[in-house]
């Protein structure tokens, strides 16, 4: 790393849509991916005149088990506030929001670092708010106009807001992947940037290197939808700003987007006067009040977290700290995992990891996919190890099936037939090394003269009659144990 | 960011900043108007300030109502075209405004 | 007797009885209101087919001697803030002119379900925005008593309707006063219920805080009749109370036996001594059947208005931020005056550097106003006050003088601060003119209880009411 005249400052702003049944103040499905437009809406997602909101229990949960997964106090005593601006996308001319008491504060998760330590970013508040509609651009009869979708208008999000702990682009990536994980280990989101659900809003500034105070400005960023972004955006901004402080000026606090053809940022309409959100407490709704007994149930209810597990599964399966990362990266993979191990029982776990790590993972980046959208079960990953095993199958045709079982999720034995791969059952094979010891009486006599390379001859001559189908490996051992019998 | 604690009432409105952030197009007459009547308003309001607060919590809900909320489960949504009907533009299933420009 | 002088009780007994058909008494309540709308412009929309179409239905239901309750078959005017589906509800503004909604607010489906029949939309201060009726974008409702005065407001229509005899009761919204004022200038009983005890689902909100649903009637009976269908939890209101709603019609003639009624002294002070007189001898009244009177004290009764001045204007500039013109409705220019100037005022109060100074100011002397109640309840069950500090007013006598209309609400605004209900009641009339058939000008008196006390107010206003029974003096038109 070299040494640099400027120091970046980065907090972010993390925006995640919570995985309820319903959006957060009305009952319309808050599963809208997909949907025609307007057709998951309501009066009070559309702020109809009269409509009131009426708060969905589940989002106010999530938002507190989040707080508990990222380290945070859990508030006892909150309320919801009034946001108020207009934007066109913005049905009611506020977003219900949580100012001065928001659901969990002061938490801390831990990065890595440029040097591969470990790094506390701290957690300024995770609140809860909701989402607003879909704005499109569109030219119609040469008209330039702006599209309105209210569907995801009112869906639950969490704002996640850090502290200007980080200094690179790439912290700034580690923390939120590491954020998005933990929300997926909760189960509470989806976090994808692509669709949405998870959208990532960096403030940049740079200070003199080894100054300890804030600057006295700060550059949002908007319009990311990937991590890429994130990170090409904080780049672009570093070496903007730079430039501006190099000549003497300072960089005009403001917002500004991301523009992926450019590739550059791009300063948005001031945001100045929208500064001025005037917000006041919601009067629509009431106060929540949480005991420290509900939040202690709520904590016997936050799943094992990736730090945790990533200890555990060094201690107990014995794998290298590359390995559990890459095992333990997404949840799902985890647990197939382990429960591959279970069904497999030879205690290997560095062998099913193998498999995992070198095919399973590799098949599902080639084709973008998550093992949750398989059907594909630990327990035949296990059988289709046994097969190998017995002999029935070599480790190419295996990879095969297992290509195959990725694909369908039907399990090895039905595939063995269904793709016609040439195997050999133990009986025949059984059968075919008599005939290979019969055949060569020669080299059965010399073995048992002392003259053992001729074992290498009979593996030869029944690697013919398989034509391949049995491993050498295997091979040997079935003829060793007829000839020392 | 913002509310820092002001002991007394202002008197004056910047009714130009104000007609903005409220989105609120005023004329010229209508800011004359307003820009005799707010003031004496406000002066009226001021009279709070002969109330001693000091020890006072804020009204949350006269209500006292605590955690009213529902469970997380879906009902049906209006139809497109009942979310669409009072609309004074659509288009193919969207509301339609005059185009909004995010970049300067 | 003639219809247009019924009372629902009177009403529903016919009905029941199947002596009248409720088709019949519809028709006739519309013909009136059409009739008369030229002159009073109490009615924004009159919906004749759909009112007819139901009026036969009940009629029908009623043949099939079916049970329907005592409000079936009564017609109803709405104020035009309800939301009622498929029928025009503008809120009294140019923005609204063509909204037509797509669903009923909690009242209205209630009301639905106790088969009365809608008649029509009633006229209002745009949004509920005045004390007079003068503030409608769709012109002013005068007062039936003298058409040179106001109808009283933001309920204008509403009052008017049923003084005209064109309806037998009419919904209202209350957030200042906006029920009790219209209902005394036009010799009605108005309910202005406790906060969260009618729902505000589907009421096109002006200040949430504040907002209350309730209605108007010529008879204190009628009054608690409609309660008895609009009160209790709502599931899509988060503010509206679980505990359960009383039969207010039951036990109504209990008396006052016993009963302590503070008098509380800021509200006489400096009060017109004509109107002093009407409510004093109507305490005298009910002293007379066993009440005992007692002198209180409401110590920040003066800070009210300017309180609520904050308070109303601040939410109403967040609650008017949805008319944007994209969904439904017209763009924000259309905003009439009074909408303007309490948006600007609200939007300051709120903005970056005042919130502390008057938003938060205001909600904690809102508090000691509340506590002045609170306190005055150890001592006493019920208040007894004047509604308003005059009688209904010359038409554009205040119109150019906001602090001066902001003033007509003094003796109502406290008990939609404080959150309790408030019972406005006709307690005579003084003198309007030399001419001797003029009854004059309607006075009323509040009766304030504690949280959800309605049940206790409708006994005290009964009490009364049956010694005077001010609502058979009609307007003469």
């Amino acid at each position: 790393m070299n040494l640099r005249k400027y120091e970046a400052v980065i907090g972010l702003e993390i925006h995640i849509e919570l995985k309820t049944n319903s959006k957060m103040f009305c009952q319309c499905s808050a599963e809208y991916f997909g949907a025609r437009p307007n057709s998951h809406t309501c009066p009070i997602c559309l702020g109809l005149p009269g409509a009131l909101p009426k708060a969905n229990v589940e989002s106010i949960k999530l938002v507190q088990k989040l707080g508990l997964a990222l380290n945070c106090n859990i508030q006892l005593s909150n309320k919801f506030d009034r946001k108020n601006y207009f934007y066109p996308d913005l049905a009611k001319g506020f977003q219900i929001s949580q100012y001065d008491q928001p659901l969990t504060s002061n938490g801390f998760i831990y990065i890595k670092n440029q040097v591969e330590q470990p790094k506390k970013i701290n957690i300024t508040r995770a609140h809860l708010e909701e989402d607003t509609g879909k704005l499109t651009h569109a030219t119609i009869n040469n008209r330039s106009v702006t599209l309105i979708d209210f569907n995801r208008s009112g869906v639950p999000l969490v704002e996640i807001v850090s502290e200007p702990d980080m200094h690179s682009s790439d912290e700034a990536r580690d923390y939120a992947q590491k954020l998005q994980q933990i929300v997926r280990y909760l189960g509470i989101s989806d976090a994808d940037m692509e669709k949405g659900s998870m959208r990532i809003e960096p403030n940049v500034s740079l200070r003199n290197a080894g100054d300890k105070i804030l600057p006295l400005y700060k550059i949002e960023l908007k319009n990311i939808n990937s991590f890429k972004f994130a990170q090409a955006a904080i780049e672009y901004e570093i070496e903007r700003q730079t430039i501006i402080l190099d000549s003497g000026k300072i960089p005009q606090q403001e917002t500004r987007g991301w523009n992926e053809v450019k590739k550059q940022t791009v300063s948005q309409r001031s945001k100045e006067l929208a500064h001025d959100y005037r917000y006041f407490p919601e009067p629509d709704l009431v106060p929540m009040q949480f005991d420290k007994i509900f939040i202690s149930k709520l904590k016997t209810k936050i799943p094992e977290l990736p730090a945790e597990k990533i200890k555990r599964f060094q201690k107990q399966y014995g794998l290298s700290a590359y390995d559990v990362d890459i095992i333990t990266n997404d949840v799902d993979i985890a647990n197939f995992f382990e429960q591959a191990n279970i069904a497999y029982k030879k205690n290997t776990p560095k062998k099913i990891a193998n498999w995992i790590i070198g095919e399973l993972l590799r098949r599902l980046a080639q084709s973008n996919q998550k093992i949750s959208q398989l059907d594909i079960l630990p327990a035949s990953l296990a059988e289709l190890l046994y097969l190998i095993d017995s002999g029935e199958i070599t480790n190419s045709s295996a990879k095969e099936i297992f290509n195959q079982m990725i694909k369908t999720g039907n399990t090895p034995k039905n595939l063995l037939k269904l793709m016609k791969i040439k195997s050999i059952s133990p009986d025949e094979l059984d059968l075919l090394v008599s005939k290979v010891l019969l055949a060569n009486q020669q080299a059965v006599k010399d073995y048992k003269a002392g003259k053992t390379a001729s074992i290498g001859f009979l593996i030869g001559q029944l690697h013919k009659k398989t034509q391949g189908q049995a491993s050498p490996h295997l091979a040997k051992e079935l003829i060793l144990k007829k000839l020392n019998k | 960011m913002k509310k820092k604690p002001e002991s007394r009432m202002a008197l004056n409105i910047d009714i130009e900043y104000v007609a903005k952030l409220a989105s609120i197009p005023l004329d010229l007459a209508e800011k004359r108007i307003f820009n005799k009547q707010l003031p004496e308003i406000l002066r009226y309001i001021s009279q709070l300030n002969k109330v001693n607060t000091e020890k006072v919590e804020p009204v949350g809900h006269v209500t006292g109502l605590v955690n009213v909320t529902r469970d997380d489960k879906p009902a049906p949504s209006l139809t497109q075209e009942e979310a669409l009907a009072n609309a004074p533009k659509t288009y193919n299933g969207f509301f339609e405004v005059d185009a909004i420009f995010e970049e300067k | 007797m003639i219809i247009h002088n019924y009372t629902i009780q009177e009403a529903s007994k016919l009905i029941a009885k199947r002596k009248i058909k409720v088709y019949e008494i519809v028709k006739a309540y519309i013909d009136k209101a059409k009739k008369l709308n030229h002159q009073f412009n109490s009615f924004l929309t009159i919906s004749e087919e759909t009112a007819l179409m139901k009026a036969k239905k009940v009629d029908q239901l009623i043949a099939d001697h079916q049970k329907l309750g005592p409000l079936a078959g009564i017609s109803l005017a709405v104020k035009d803030l309800f939301s009622t589906k498929g029928i025009r509800t503008t809120a009294g503004s140019r923005v609204l002119e063509n909204y037509v909604p797509v669903y009923d607010a909690t009242v209205i489906s209630r009301l639905n379900n106790a088969y009365t029949i809608t008649i029509g939309k009633t006229n209002l201060d745009a949004w509920g925005h005045g004390a007079s009726g003068e503030n409608s974008d769709f012109g002013l409702t005068k007062n039936p008593y003298d058409p040179s005065r106001v109808s009283g407001g933001s309920s204008s229509g509403s009052a008017v309707a049923v003084a005209t005899g064109a309806s037998l009761a009419a919904t209202g919204t209350d957030t200042g006063g906006s029920i009790r004022l219209p209902s005394t200038f036009c010799n009605l009983v108005g309910l202005k219920p406790t906060y969260g005890r009618v729902s505000r689902y589907g009421v096109i909100s002006m200040a949430s805080s504040l907002d209350t649903m309730g209605h108007i009637t010529k008879t204190v009976f009628d009054n608690a009749l409609v309660l008895n269908v609009t009160a209790g939890f709502d599931f899509f209101d988060s503010t509206t109370s679980q505990k359960p709603t009383d039969d207010y019609v039951s036990d109504i003639d209990k008396g006052v036996k016993g009963l302590k009624i503070g008098i509380p002294r800021e509200y006489f002070q400096s009060l017109n001594s004509e109107i002093k007189g009407k409510i004093l001898s109507a305490v005298k009244i009910l002293e007379k059947f066993g009440a005992k009177v007692i002198d209180v004290s409401l110590p920040h009764t003066e800070y009210g208005v300017a309180v609520y001045y904050v308070i109303q204007t601040s939410e109403v500039s967040s609650n008017l931020a949805r008319y944007d013109g994209i969904r439904f409705g017209f763009d924000r220019s259309k905003f009439g005056a009074e909408a303007k100037r309490r948006i600007i005022l609200g939007t300051f109060a709120l903005s970056a550097g005042y919130y502390d100074a008057f938003y938060l100011k205001a909600m904690k002397v809102r508090r000691l106003i509340r506590g002045d109640f609170l306190n005055a309840f150890k001592k006493i069950d019920v208040l007894i006050c004047p509604v308003s500090p005059t009688p209904a007013f010359k038409i554009g006598e205040k119109k150019n003088d906001p602090i001066s209309m902001y003033l007509s609400d003094i003796f109502t605004v406290n008990a939609n601060l404080a959150g309790i209900p408030s019972l406005a009641v006709p307690c005579g009339f003084v003198k309007n003119s030399n001419n001797g058939s003029d009854p004059g000008l309607p006075v009323g008196m509040q009766i304030i209880g504690p949280d959800f006390s309605e049940k206790m107010l409708y006994q005290v206003g009964f009490a009364y009411e049956q010694e005077t029974k001010w609502y058979l003096k009609s307007p003469k038109i």
